[in-house]
Order: C-alpha cells, then structure tokens, then sequence
C-alpha cells in the first residue's frame, strides 16, 4: 500500500507544533500500525531527520502505552483495539491518514505524539485503593464468598488500561469512565465498601482538580474504549458520590 | 569470591520460619531514616516498592514507563500458582515445591523454591484483600484452572489478564503510599549505573527521559526488579522498552550474572508473519486445558496446507498428528513449556508445519467445542446429537473461557479461530536466568538486592506456567521485605547517603561519556538494525536447540556485531530531550554484552537440562539429558570484555527431593 501521512510534529512542551506531511510507500497490509510508524522512522533516521516519537510499549494491547488519534478516532477506526492492534488492512492504498496526539488540557504534550497522562497516576494516588497492608495474616481468600456476578462485573470495569481513549473521544475532555470504572471495581466488592465514600469523593476532588472536563452523557468514551468499559460505570460513580455526600 | 547462598539450616520446612526468627528487625523509628531505591515497578518491584514504604523506610522507585502501571507484568495472561488445595485434589506446599524443581528439570534451589511455595498462599490472600477481582465459581468462591507440568488444579486467574490485575493491585498499594509521601516515584527515568560507595550499593545514575537530565540518587539499599532479558532476540513476546540495562550495570559493578542461557521458549505464540515484525504474541498456555495441538500426519498434507491448497479442517481424524498427545500420554497437551516448544519444532524441523514459512503448527479447539456443546445440550435437555446445535452451544463455552484471546487472535491474523484451528509457533518468553542472588536475594554486592524475573534464583532451567506472577509477588511482598530489614539494621546510624562523593561522581562521568559518544557518533545505520542482527544470531544459534559448533560462531559473530555497533550507529537527535533512539542505543549496547555472555554459557552447559537444550547431549528419544556434573549454578562474574567472564560454581544439592530423569509420559 502507499499512502499519505499527516502527522502532528512538535519539538517539546513549550514549542508550537504542526502537522507535517510523510508519504510512505510499499507497506503490507498485514503489519501493525505502530509497526508501519517504525518504517517511517527507519526511512526518517538515515535521511538525518528526527524520527516521530510515540509512546508504546507492550504493542499487545494491555500496557495502554500507545496513544494516537487516528483520523478523528483515538486508537483508529477499528473497535475494541488500542494502536497497536490496529493493523494495516483496515485502510485502503492511497488513504491519507492524520496521525495525532491524545488531545486534552490534562495530557500535555511531551513531544510529537507523546502526551503526559501523570493525572491519571494522581487519580488514583488520591484514593484508587484498599487501605491494606502486606502482612500475610489477611483472611482466608475465600473466607468472604462473592458471587459470580459481581466478581465478573468488577473485572469488566478493571479491565481498564488506563490509556485516556475516554478523554480524548470526549468533546469534555472527561475522564469520569476512566474515575468511574475504578470506583465500580471496588463498589463492586465487598473489600472496598469500608472506604467507598471517601474513595470516591476524594477521587473526583482529584479529577476536578486536574482539569478534566465534565460528563454531558454524549457516550463517546464507550464507543472508543478498547476494552469495552461500558457508561453504567459513570452511573455507578454517580450513585456512589451521592451515597457519600448524603452520608456528609 | 566464594559464593555463599547462606541457606540456613535445619529441616526444609522450617528453614524459612526459622529465619525469619533470627534475623534483625530495624525499629519503626529507625526506619524513617533509612532509604531503598527501588528499580522496575512490576510485580516484584511494585510490590517490594509498597511493602517497603508500609514499614515505614523512605523508597525511592523507578520506572522507565510513563506510569508505574504499565510495566510488562501487566501482559501475563493465564494466572497465578498456590498450593491452596481449594479443589481438594491432592495439593499441598511440597507438591507445589516438587512441580516447581522437577519442572525446572532439576537446576533450582531447593530452600528457595519451598519458601516460594510457603508464601504461595498468603499472595492470594493479600491480592483478595486489595480488591484484586480473581474468578469466582457460582458458589461465589474462587476458582481455579491447570497449567502445564502438574497434575492438578491450582492457578487462580482473572479471566485472560491475570497478571494486569495483580499488578494493578501491587501499583494500588504503591499508590496509597505515594499519597502518603512515603513513596517518591520517578516516572521516565531509566537506570544507567549502581554506585558502589565502600563496596556497598548506595544508589543510582538516572536519565531523565523526557528532559535528558542525568540525576544522582543515594540510598541505603538498591533493590532492582527491572525483569528479564528476552529482548536480546530482539523478537520476543516482552515489551519493546524491557531491557536488560539495570540488571547488566550491576553486573558489571560487580554483580555476578547465573544462569544467562537458561531462556523460556514458548510454545503457544503467534508465529512471524514477516520482516518489519516488531514483537511477537502470546497465546496463553491456558488454552492447551482445551485446544488439541497437531500437524497432517502426511507430508504431502502438510505441503498443500502450506500452499493453501487444502483447508486443515478437510484433514481426516486419522491424518492428523496430535504429536503431544502421542509422545506424553500422561501429560498430553500440557507438557510444560520446554518439551511442547521442542515437539513442535521436531515436527516443523521433518517438514510438518502448516504455514507458508512452515513454522507452525495448528491449536483446534473443534473437540472442545463438541464436548462443551453436549454437556451443554445435555445440562439444558436438548438433542446432543443435533450437530449445529452442539456446535453453537460448544462456542458459548469457549467463547467465555477464552474470549478475548481469540479476539486478539483474529485481531492479528484475520482468521476466524472458532471455524479455523489457531496457527502457533514457539517464541521466546521468560528467562530464568539473571542476576544471582542468595537466599536473601542479596547479590554478590552487599546493599543490592534482585526480585522477580531479574533474579535467578526459584525457576531453574524452565519455569512452569503461572509461576512467574507467583515469584514476583512472593519476593516483593513476603521475602524481600524481611530480609532487607537483616541487611539494614547496620545502618540505622549511618545517616543520609551523600551523593557528593567521588563514587557518584565517576558514576556520572561514565554515564555521560556513553550518551555523547553515541550522539556524536554519526554512523549510518539505527540502533533497530544491530538489533536484530544480534536477534537472528541469538535464534538461530542459541535458540531451541544449541550445539557446541554454532555456538562458537555466536561467539565471533556477536563480538563482530558489538564492534561494527559502535562503529556504524545512528543516534539522532540530541542528548538533553526526548530521544528514544538515543535510550534505545544504550539498551542494545548491553544486550551485545550480554548475548555473547549468553552463548558463552550455553557452550560452557554441556549438558541439556529444560530449556537448554544441547543437540549432543539428549536421550535415544530426543528428550533432554541432564548431567550429573553440571547440577550447578553458573555464576559470571565481569572482568571486561564477555570473553573474560570468569565462572564460579553454586554446586545445587537435593535432599529433600530424589533427582530423576524428567518424565512426562
């Protein structure tokens, strides 16, 4: 295939950026996406030019490193993939394809198309836990039985990876699926109901700090999250900080 | 030096207990003013990182990753090992012990690996307690699946990403001790050189890699849980940013380096599709519970499936080849992962493999299908032998078992794994090998310890499934943090570390030189083609099976390669901002290193023993054989240049367990 690269290209935090026009020829439909940035590269770096620089890491889908909007679309036009799943046959030779970082107040750009996501860190860091210390002297791990459902339900949201697909999808910029996932895992189980209302007040304290915008119900973080995180969870946080406040 | 492993004494099962009694205790007091620098925040570093910050030191953590998080543990699939016996089929903490020895075919060290074994079970309690979302049967307790190697069931698993929840579990309890200043995280910072300060580790050389600044750190103790080395084949199923770089600069500062040639190879990947592969996918071994790995039996088959000329579900029963299942009756399809790796490269080596490039072989879940399918249809009254009945019923099953892995299948390949048996091919995974440690997993320099994968110490010449997650957590939340406090009860008054002293200064002056001389060094080709240049070297001649021959050429060729790296590499860019290639170049510079080391190793081995496997040494069968003189660890210690390592010797002794020949049939 051959195409038409646009990518936004921007020396550091402080610079102004642009997009930058590539083409590229000669790739194999069957290639992963990042792989096809590392051919561009590989042309940009002997021909003296700086390679684009992107985050990834795990390139299996689970690390969430990777972080590109893809015409339009965080992760691309396919469905329940990040960017390094996604792979060349979902585009036709010839397509010009705009390349750019996850947009959003909160993530500013560290350089081209790598963003710091550190306020997701801090999310959690103000009350993304148990408060449990290592001891070995816990209880029996099947001495509180949970019922199939709820364990399944809470997996489904800590399937989260953390990539901030949900932010940039959003016209907000809302992290809320992001916040309101990890609320529900724990709301979800029995060991996090000590700590559920200041979890979750001191979560989205954290959240609104941070500059994150707030949920209007569009339902495009959904749509775009590659692990499938589904809106209930945003309902649930939603439960859960009124819960908290009520409790005052 | 002479090599102690300071095992205590007394009976196995008491050893760790005992111990634990003797050694000294640093009071909470005392604690707050000694620092750790923890390197690496998987599951070994992360959770050391926590359990140490709970206690009450002051830890110091670093991650090359944007985030704590998104360290490579996350990519475990399949689950975590316990000898909880919840199925009552017969487990207990000296079977778990005994799988794990004879799995790693007999080169493992005992009073380790029953430690292991002992804090299996406290690992499940701690990550239940922390929210950890394990599966759950429908009575609401945990459930459990088996793995390859042992006969019963006891690997507890959150669906196929068992190892993202336990590390989101260990980075949750690192966060609430960040939010608690007790941890400070650097975040983008790679590791570049220990610094030994009167022969103690008393902290680390940084890059900052968004800014490129080079940062001091001190502490009282180093601890690095900076994970393995698979990436020296540049194809593996690690991340692309693992590295062996922290792991390799203790070495060098004086840190003995076991085992390298001891790689885990595994059977259940994604195989190579073409040149501009970046990395390869695991399939998780879970799926040999139900999928039924297998070849055409005749070779004019295998030729039209390579041509595409004939479907593999048009083979006839008869036709096929279930080759594990023929070789290990007993174990059949979940032989562990050396024995299946090497089976299948038998058969595609005959000419039996079922791509284009006639490396692979097929995984098919259709018996599976039919067999979920009829228990279903007979759980519900319905025709079992209604055939599109059973088979749509016999994909709900499997489709809740293993969904998102056949989704990512297809995602990769573009076929259909429920109507087309998987194709699959053997790749590199784990390596058991790593910095040696002793029973405290202190190294051979006192202050710094190894956790998890970057250690050599519980898995032998092959690990089983399910066991790294085990090993990572045991050491970082139960065996680490004890054993520091023995070391750190010295230096309750030493004050802080200065990071003004000469040693740090040199530290810095050599870290510096590296970096300008790879950005003024103008050559004309990237780091990526050195990189898997040594890759194609490191499969082709230290690969599956090694032979005495080949590995000499690995030798010379990697040495060459080394030499043409420094040379004719490109590093773009500048050394003060963000410059992957740059960090990039760094890495591969010790994987030259380390790769010669690794052949050295493999050729000093003369013997096949799990995951080495020398051509010359195996039995009438093709399996590996062990040699009595070589129930060793191999311990390098660094005298410049890989060609002038010098070994030393951890004989292995067993007392507790007979030393068999390793039999899966």
């Amino acid at each position: 295939m051959n195409l038409t690269l646009k990518i936004w290209r921007q020396k550091n935090a402080n610079s102004k950026g642009e997009i930058v026009e590539y083409p590229i020829s000669d790739i194999s439909p069957d290639i992963s996406f990042l792989e096809m940035l590392d051919v561009l590269n590989s042309q940009l770096i002997p021909a003296g030019e700086e390679p684009v620089a992107f985050d990834h890491d795990c390139r299996e889908g689970i690390c969430g490193s990777c972080s590109l909007y893809i015409n339009g679309e965080a992760h691309g036009p396919d469905r329940r993939v990040t960017t390094c799943q996604l792979h060349m046959r979902k585009f036709k030779d010839g397509d010009t394809i705009f390349i750019e970082p996850f947009r959003a107040n909160a993530f500013p750009v560290v350089k081209d198309l790598v963003v710091d996501r550190s306020a997701f860190d801090r999310i959690q860091q103000a009350g993304g836990f148990i408060s449990i210390n290592t001891s070995g002297n816990t209880q029996d791990g099947n001495a509180i039985p949970i019922s199939k459902h709820a364990a399944d339900e809470a997996m489904d949201a800590a399937t989260c990876i953390g990539c901030g697909a949900c932010v940039a999808s959003c016209k907000n910029s809302s992290a809320m699926l992001f916040v309101g996932a990890k609320v529900s895992q724990y709301a979800l189980l029995p060991q996090g109901q000590v700590e559920a209302a200041d979890r979750v007040q001191n979560m989205v304290a954290q959240m609104d700090l941070e500059g994150f915008g707030n949920c209007t119900n569009t339902g495009a973080c959904e749509v775009e999250c590659p692990k499938g995180i589904s809106l209930e969870n945003i309902a649930r946080m939603n439960r859960e900080l009124v819960k908290a406040s009520l409790k005052g | 030096m002479a090599l102690d492993s300071k095992i205590p004494q007394g009976p196995l099962a008491d050893k760790w207990t005992n111990h634990k009694n003797k050694i000294d205790l640093v009071n909470p007091a005392n604690k707050r003013s000694i620092d750790v620098i923890v390197v690496g925040t998987g599951l070994a570093g992360g959770s050391a990182a926590a359990t140490l910050a709970e206690l009450g030191y002051n830890v110091k953590a670093f991650c090359f990753q944007d985030s704590p998080r998104r360290a490579h543990s996350i990519a475990a699939q399949g689950g975590i090992n316990a000898a909880k016996n919840y199925q009552g089929d017969g487990d207990s903490t000296y079977r778990l012990f005994y799988d794990t020895v004879k799995g790693g075919d007999y080169r493992s060290r005992e009073a380790n690996v029953y430690r292991l074994a002992e804090v299996s079970t406290n690992i499940i309690d701690q990550c239940v307690a922390q929210g950890v979302p394990f599966a759950r049967d429908y009575g609401g307790l945990l459930d459990n699946r088996s793995f390859g190697g042992v006969l019963v069931s006891r690997t507890f698993y959150a669906k196929g990403q068992t190892g993202q929840q336990l590390l989101l579990g260990a980075y949750s309890a690192m966060n609430r001790q960040i939010g608690r200043g007790k941890i400070k995280m650097y975040n983008r910072h790679e590791m570049l050189d220990v610094v030994i300060v009167d022969g103690k580790a008393r902290g680390i050389i940084t890059r900052n890699l968004i800014t490129g600044e080079i940062e001091r750190h001190s502490a009282h103790a180093v601890v690095l849980g900076s994970g393995g080395y698979g990436n020296v084949f540049y194809l593996s199923t690690n991340a692309m940013g693992s590295n062996v770089t922290a792991a390799w600069k203790a070495h060098k500062r004086g840190a003995y380096f076991a085992n390298p040639c001891y790689t885990q190879i595994h059977p259940t990947c994604i195989p190579v599709s073409g040149d501009h592969q970046s990395k390869l996918t695991l399939m998780s071994e879970s799926l040999r519970n139900d999928g039924r790995i297998w070849v055409p039996k005749k070779l004019e088959d295998a030729k039209a499936v390579q041509n595409k000329t004939l479907k593999p579900t048009a083979i006839a029963e008869e036709d096929r080849d279930y080759f594990l299942e023929r070789r290990y009756p007993a174990f059949g399809n979940l032989v562990p992962r050396d024995v299946a790796s090497r089976a299948a490269k038998e058969r595609c080596d005959a000419g039996f493999g079922v791509n284009a490039t006639g490396e692979a072989v097929f995984l098919d879940f259709a018996s599976a299908i039919i067999r979920y399918g009829k228990e279903q249809a007979h759980v519900k009254g319905l025709d079992e032998n209604d055939e599109s009945l059973v088979n749509k019923l016999g994909k709900e099953v499997v489709k809740s078992k293993y969904g998102n892995l056949f989704q990512m299948y297809e995602k990769i390949v573009d076929e259909n794994p429920y109507e087309t048996p998987m194709m699959i091919y053997p790749a590199v995974h784990y390596t058991m090998g790593g910095i040696w440690v002793d029973y405290n997993l202190q190294t051979t320099v006192p202050g710094l310890y190894a956790v998890g994968e970057a250690n050599f110490s519980d898995h032998g010449a092959n690990r089983l499934g399910a066991s790294a997650l085990m090993q990572g957590l045991a050491d970082g939340y139960f065996v680490l943090p004890y054993t520091i406090g023995d070391y750190l009860s010295d230096d309750i008054r030493t004050g802080p570390i200065t990071t003004d002293s000469k040693e740090f200064e040199e530290a810095e002056e050599n870290v510096r030189k590296q970096i300008d001389s790879f950005i003024n060094n103008k050559g004309t080709k990237p780091v990526d083609y050195f990189h898997k240049r040594l890759g194609k070297i490191m499969w082709n001649k230290c690969g599956m099976a090694r032979n005495e021959k080949e590995l000499k050429e690995a030798i010379e060729e990697i040495s060459a390669l080394r030499e043409e790296f420094y040379k004719e590499v490109l590093v773009p860019g500048e050394a003060n901002e963000f410059n992957e290639e740059l960090a990039k170049a760094g890495r591969v510079a010790d994987f030259l290193e380390l790769g010669e080391l690794f052949a050295k190793d493999a050729l000093v081995r003369e013997e096949s023993a799990g995951g080495h496997f020398r051509e010359e040494h195996q039995t009438k069968d093709g399996e590996a054989q062990r040699r009595k003189e070589f129930q060793f660890v191999s311990a390098w210690e660094y005298k410049g240049a890989p060609k002038d390592a010098i070994l030393h010797k951890e004989t292995l002794e067993y007392e507790n367990i007979e030393v068999k020949e390793r039999s899966y049939k």
